[in-house]
């Protein structure tokens, strides 16, 4: 153990770092931080809760010339609702999304959240620092995509608006070019009575999901179900949908035999990634069970 | 670059490259080592320190960007000689063995009692997941924080 005491004199500080070196860019306006983008381009990163990046950086995963701090820019966060949906601001705290009335008009929202990381994470996390992270086995990535979310793309060039659909690339990556920056995420409220679940198998609480479901139902007056929309995360390089399970599901009122069929064909085209913590047929084995666990509690939510 | 944040009620001004992580601040130009550095990578919870009231890994925040910030570490808890009572309550319940997640652990706790003042013993084992010991199994550690809620 070094001894405190018997330090030795140094002529310059001599201090332990960890990331590369950059340069450390804390604009306050979003004009600012594009600025800055649109000038380093790829050598610049926008630096939003941290609580990826910064990890990757102090392991030396990755490095970047220019560093931009998007905390100080205020107008990046809030959660405003307007008619049918729910604006979230990039720079949204997972905390903030938790606790804010406004957010849970969009029940995904606070079923989701919890389950990112601990508390002190999501104090940290932001939204968009979440999906535009494009973690395939993250939570807000699955939400963005089963929700058909359209997320505003700024540069200092203009405003792009694109869907979900069109917004993951693979494992980490979007069409959020190098000078540009995702800054708000407009995520639609589904009609009253709509039943949402969220599951997910990991091997901690808080620990990136080996599988995961995301899903929303809307039932009519004989308890079929008209609209139904289910993702899966950590099952492929991006958050998927399931799309076959979605059409098998809609206009039935499904018995448990129906919901474990339905189970089986959202993972029947997919070829899930194998890793250290799962095989690919346990991914598949466990999605199908999974799927048809969150859409039973769905249902049940939805009164069906 | 010149970083000046408030710790446990003292000014700190030191010039630091941007690139310091705000536990090396914390533990090398403030001097305070009770912050341990655990996993370094957000899943220990060693290092959770509170940044203007709210719990926050420090391995992951650049001390650029506590600047302006008021921050306690468990140097801090203490008033008027007097242990905080989450404190107290680790001493009295045997809430650790060799010592080295309790900072982080103790200031998890103080956090999550200041949002849950009556937790459950099934909220303080989810309400502390983003901390890891090695050694002591939690048991003593949720009696601790539910004493300390009860003593409140």
């Amino acid at each position: 153990m070094r001894k405190r005491s018997a330090k030795p004199p140094l002529a310059l500080p001599c201090r332990p770092v960890k990331p590369a070196p950059f340069e450390y860019h804390a604009p306050a306006t979003t004009a600012d931080a594009l600025a800055v983008l649109a000038e380093h381009g790829d050598e610049a990163k926008p630096l939003a809760g941290g609580q990826s990046l910064v990890p990757m950086l102090a392991l030396r995963l990755t490095r970047f010339g220019h560093l931009v701090d998007l905390n100080r820019v205020p107008e990046l966060a809030g959660i405003e609702r307007h008619n049918g949906t729910v604006t979230v601001g990039t720079m949204t705290r997972q905390a903030d999304l938790e606790r804010s009335p406004d957010a849970a008009a969009v029940p995904l929202l606070g079923l989701a959240t919890p389950l990112i990381g601990h508390f002190q994470i999501r104090n940290r996390g932001t939204v968009g620092g979440s999906i535009a992270h494009a973690d395939p086995a993250g939570e807000l990535p699955a939400v963005v995509l089963t929700l058909d979310a359209q997320l505003d793309i700024a540069s200092a060039s203009g405003t792009r608006t694109v869907s979900a659909s069109e917004f993951f690339e693979g494992t980490w990556t979007t069409v959020v070019g190098d000078d540009e920056l995702l800054t708000a995420v407009h995520f639609p409220v589904w009609a009253d009575g709509a039943g949402f679940a969220v599951d997910e198998v990991a091997r901690r609480l808080g620990d990136f999901a080996l599988v995961g479901v995301v899903c929303g139902v809307e039932l009519d007056g004989s308890s079929k179900v008209t609209r139904a929309a289910i993702g899966l995360l950590g099952m492929g390089g991006t958050p998927l949908r399931a799309a076959a399970a979605e059409q098998a599901l809609v206009g039935t009122a499904p018995t448990d035999d129906e919901l474990t069929e339905i189970g089986r064909l959202a993972v029947a085209d997919l070829d899930p990634p194998a890793d250290i913590h799962a095989s690919t047929e346990y991914r598949s084995s466990v999605g199908a069970h999974v799927v048809k666990r969150a859409l039973r509690t769905a249902l049940e939510r939805a009164g069906g | 670059m010149d970083v000046s944040v408030t710790v446990n009620g003292q000014p700190q001004r030191h010039d630091v490259e941007p690139r310091t992580l705000l536990v090396q601040f914390l533990r090398e130009s403030c001097d305070l080592t009770g912050t341990k550095v655990g996993c370094d990578t957000s899943s220990c919870g060693a290092c959770t320190v509170l940044v203007d009231g709210e719990s926050v890994k420090s391995c992951t925040m650049l001390a650029a960007q506590a600047d302006g910030s008021s921050i306690t570490t468990i140097e801090g808890l203490a008033q008027g000689g007097l242990q905080h009572p989450v404190q107290q309550a680790f001493a009295e319940h045997h809430g650790l063995q060799c010592g080295y997640c309790t900072s982080g652990m103790v200031l998890a706790a103080v956090s999550f009692l200041d949002e849950n003042p009556n937790p459950t013993e099934a909220d303080v084992r989810l309400g502390l997941e983003g901390n890891l010991c090695r050694c002591t199994g939690y048991h003593n550690i949720v009696q601790a924080v539910l004493a300390a809620a009860r003593s409140r």
